[in-house]
């Protein structure tokens, strides 16, 4: 009888090797659906996980593509691994990030037209900022009122979304679009524009700061007192308790630097990739991000590799779609595979499988 | 001539010259965007009918491929960039918040061509834009729903406040008063295309202000639902919706891109693809009108046929003066009819509606 045993310290071999294996584990149960769905599996899976990346076709292309679809997702998850290490849940990074989006490009259209070029620092401030009011909700009532930040940080997803849309149709809606919906072209004017830094890179401000975030994050946890409080905190609170770690201001700060974090992202989103508000503009990378955040283990380095696999599935989901007509919903179950097996295999680091016989147990 | 020396303008290039070379022999390769899932049985599904469409009339000489669930913006730019560099040679974009994603595309991609449905932008000599005239539907149905309410209220699920969507209000109201002046219409807005918790709610919210007949500018079945349940009439939007005849869907408005889609391919396998902005009608087939089911009597059914036909042959324009505007102004004197640049930014009620449009 297969029995699992409880590792003393987490191995640290499987540690390393769980993710190539759940890797090659979606590969063989993504092969077997794309197979019964009568495409041919090695040439799906060649075309989401390879193509994207060395296809003379498409690489040149889609590699930059991988950083502007990965950043977004790597600067929310940076701030939410914090905040999940502490024990503090913050599940609206989706409001977040439409708040900072929506204040930042209301701050520089407030001065449209223009050509200052302190606009689009100050946008980028007023998105920080944005998001982080937006957080600071959840942290307010949960630290006066003890309510669940879980809760109040989704539902004020919603009520976001609700302020997206109004500002699209309404008090955002570019004057020279012909009543439809949406704002001006962000990415078209000089001084609010998020560019491509380097031509044909990928690279603009969000990468940039995403890069950043991964640093500050890693040195927070690993040189910085705070870093220690806020894993203390997740451990062992009353011990964290005992050693002076005051919970309301781990709160605050937790759900503020997510929250900014996420504002950044969507501030940086709108400004350039996507270029403007739009009823449709958020498209739950503050969801997604729970995952990168989780399939980075929380830590730093992780989730810079897990945002990047998670934008591969992306780009080359959406390569499989065309090159071979695999419906979307299967793309979707394969990249749910991948989450499935990545968390279900991490029972090895943590657990040793022995054979027992029957009746000693 | 100005060339642009990117890396993938320099791709697309290549790619195009070649295809060019080897047209003769190789399938049209054709592309479509698809904003939500062909399965929706609304708006995507209808396009995809039109892609199916195209793959039975040219057989092996074209190849068609799609992507769905695409969201709008960012998105939309990568996988129309990944479709062109993969060789399409036209690639449909159907969805309005495609339009700057569909323009900077084909600004980097000269030689594949691109067709934007509900857009206005095109802003590249490779970029068409194509809209259907729902308004001429949603007078049939405004017609009918004007005949066949007892509570003299009518209940109108809108999505957005936009162009598109108060154009067909107006219609509708317009045709419903003619034939009903005591008629009052209650507008709810869902700000969803696609939300069937949204949409059956805001039916039952109607009802529930004594609407006993819904017309929706939303796509799934779920108010269809609701209307079975409270006894109540709507139509069929986007697709026929059949399944719910012959109530509560007593018609619909059908949106069949097949023909356009047919005629593009076509201009493009003839060299003869130009730029150009269609708004097809109930006359081009773009609009189609659902049948009309025995739930409505019988000179109501002829009534509305009539209406149709008349739109269709051009005799009659759904607005035709006089018509004031909510305030009361004149908009269109005696027997004038709206030019379709006011038409494509409408954004005021016509006269007898109540509420105002949101801001």
């Amino acid at each position: 009888m297969l029995v699992l045993e409880k590792r003393p310290q987490p191995s640290k071999g499987w540690i390393a090797a769980t993710p190539v294996l759940a890797v090659v584990l979606t590969m063989i149960a993504g092969g077997l659906m794309f197979a019964a769905l009568g495409k041919n599996p090695v040439e799906a899976i060649r075309i989401i996980f390879w193509d994207p990346l060395f296809n003379a076709q498409f690489a040149s292309y889609a590699r930059p593509q991988l950083l502007v679809k990965a950043a977004p997702l790597i600067l929310i998850a940076i701030g939410l691994a914090l905040g999940f290490r502490a024990g503090i849940w913050n599940i609206g990074a989706e409001g977040q990030y439409i708040m900072g989006a929506l204040a930042g490009a209301a701050f520089g259209l407030y001065f449209y037209p223009t050509e200052n070029p302190l606009v689009f620092p100050g946008m980028i401030i007023a998105g920080a900022a944005g998001g982080w009011a937006w957080a600071m909700i959840p942290a307010i009532l949960k630290t006066r009122f003890r309510t669940n930040e879980i809760l109040v940080s989704l539902l004020l997803v919603y009520v976001a979304e609700k302020l997206l849309a109004s500002a699209a149709t309404g008090w955002l809606r570019n004057p020279d679009g012909r009543g439809f919906p949406g704002s001006r072209n962000l990415s078209q004017i000089e001084a609010m524009n998020n560019p491509e830094l380097i031509a044909n890179t990928g690279m603009h401000w969000g990468v940039v700061a995403a890069f950043i975030a991964v640093i500050m994050a890693y040195i927070l946890l690993n040189r910085h007192i705070l870093g220690y409080q806020i894993k203390l905190a997740g451990q062992a609170p009353r011990a964290a308790r005992f050693a002076g770690v005051r919970p309301t201001r781990l709160i605050v700060l937790c759900l503020g630097t997510s929250g900014a974090l996420a504002g950044l992202a969507g501030v940086f989103e709108v400004t350039g990739p996507a270029g403007q508000i739009s009823i449709d503009f958020n498209v739950g990378y503050g969801f997604t991000a729970i995952i990168v955040a989780f399939l980075g283990r929380l830590h730093p380095v992780g989730i810079l590799l897990a945002g990047l696999l998670m934008a591969l599935t992306y780009i080359g989901g959406e390569l499989a779609q065309l090159m071979l007509t695999i419906p979307a919903p299967a793309i979707q179950a394969f990249q749910g595979m991948l989450l499935f097996f990545l968390l279900a295999v991490d029972v090895l680091s943590n657990y040793r499988i022995r054979l027992k016989r029957e009746g000693l147990a | 001539m100005k060339t642009t020396t990117t890396l993938l303008a320099g791709a697309a290039l290549a790619l195009g010259l070649a295809g060019g070379a080897m047209a003769q022999d190789e399938p049209l390769q054709v592309g479509f965007v698809y904003v939500g899932s062909i399965g929706d049985l609304g708006w995507t599904y209808e396009h995809d009918q039109g892609r199916l469409a195209v793959e039975e009339y040219f057989g092996d000489a074209v190849e068609t491929t799609y992507v769905e669930n695409v969201p709008e913006g960012a998105d939309a730019e990568r996988v129309m960039t990944q479709m062109a560099l993969s060789g399409a040679d036209l690639i449909f974009t159907t969805s309005f918040g495609y339009m700057e994603p569909t323009n900077n595309v084909a600004a980097r991609f000269p030689d594949v061509m691109f067709e934007h449905a509900t857009g206005y932008l095109r802003n590249s000599p490779n970029v068409s834009t194509y809209a259907a005239r729902f308004y001429e539907g949603r007078a049939v149905m405004g017609h009918i729903a004007g005949n066949m309410t007892e509570s003299n209220i009518i209940g109108y699920i809108g999505s957005y406040p936009i162009p598109e969507v108060i154009r067909g209000i107006n219609s509708a109201y317009l045709h419903a008063a003619e034939v009903n002046p005591d008629v009052e219409f209650r507008v709810i807005w869902a700000y969803t295309w696609f939300d069937p918790a949204v949409e059956a709610e805001a039916a039952q919210a109607l009802i529930d202000q004594g609407a006993d007949v819904i017309l929706q500018h939303t796509d799934s079945t779920a108010p269809m639902t609701v209307l079975a349940e409270a006894g109540a009439i709507g139509f069929g939007q986007a697709s026929d919706m059949g399944q719910f005849a012959p109530t509560p869907r007593v018609s619909s408005i059908i949106d069949n891109w097949a023909p356009y889609y047919i005629e593009r391919v076509q201009a493009v396998m003839d060299g003869t693809w130009e730029s150009s902005d269609v708004w097809g009608g109930i006359d081009s087939g773009m609009v189609e009108i659902g049948e009309i089911s025995d739930a409505i009597p019988e000179e109501v059914r002829a009534s509305a046929q009539a209406l149709a036909d008349s739109i269709e042959d051009g005799s009659y324009h759904p607005f035709t003066g006089p018509i004031n505007r909510q305030d009361g102004s004149v908009w269109l004197a005696e027997g004038e009819t709206a030019d379709d640049g006011t038409l494509l930014g409408m954004d005021f009620y016509v006269e007898g509606m109540t509420g105002d449009v949101p801001n």
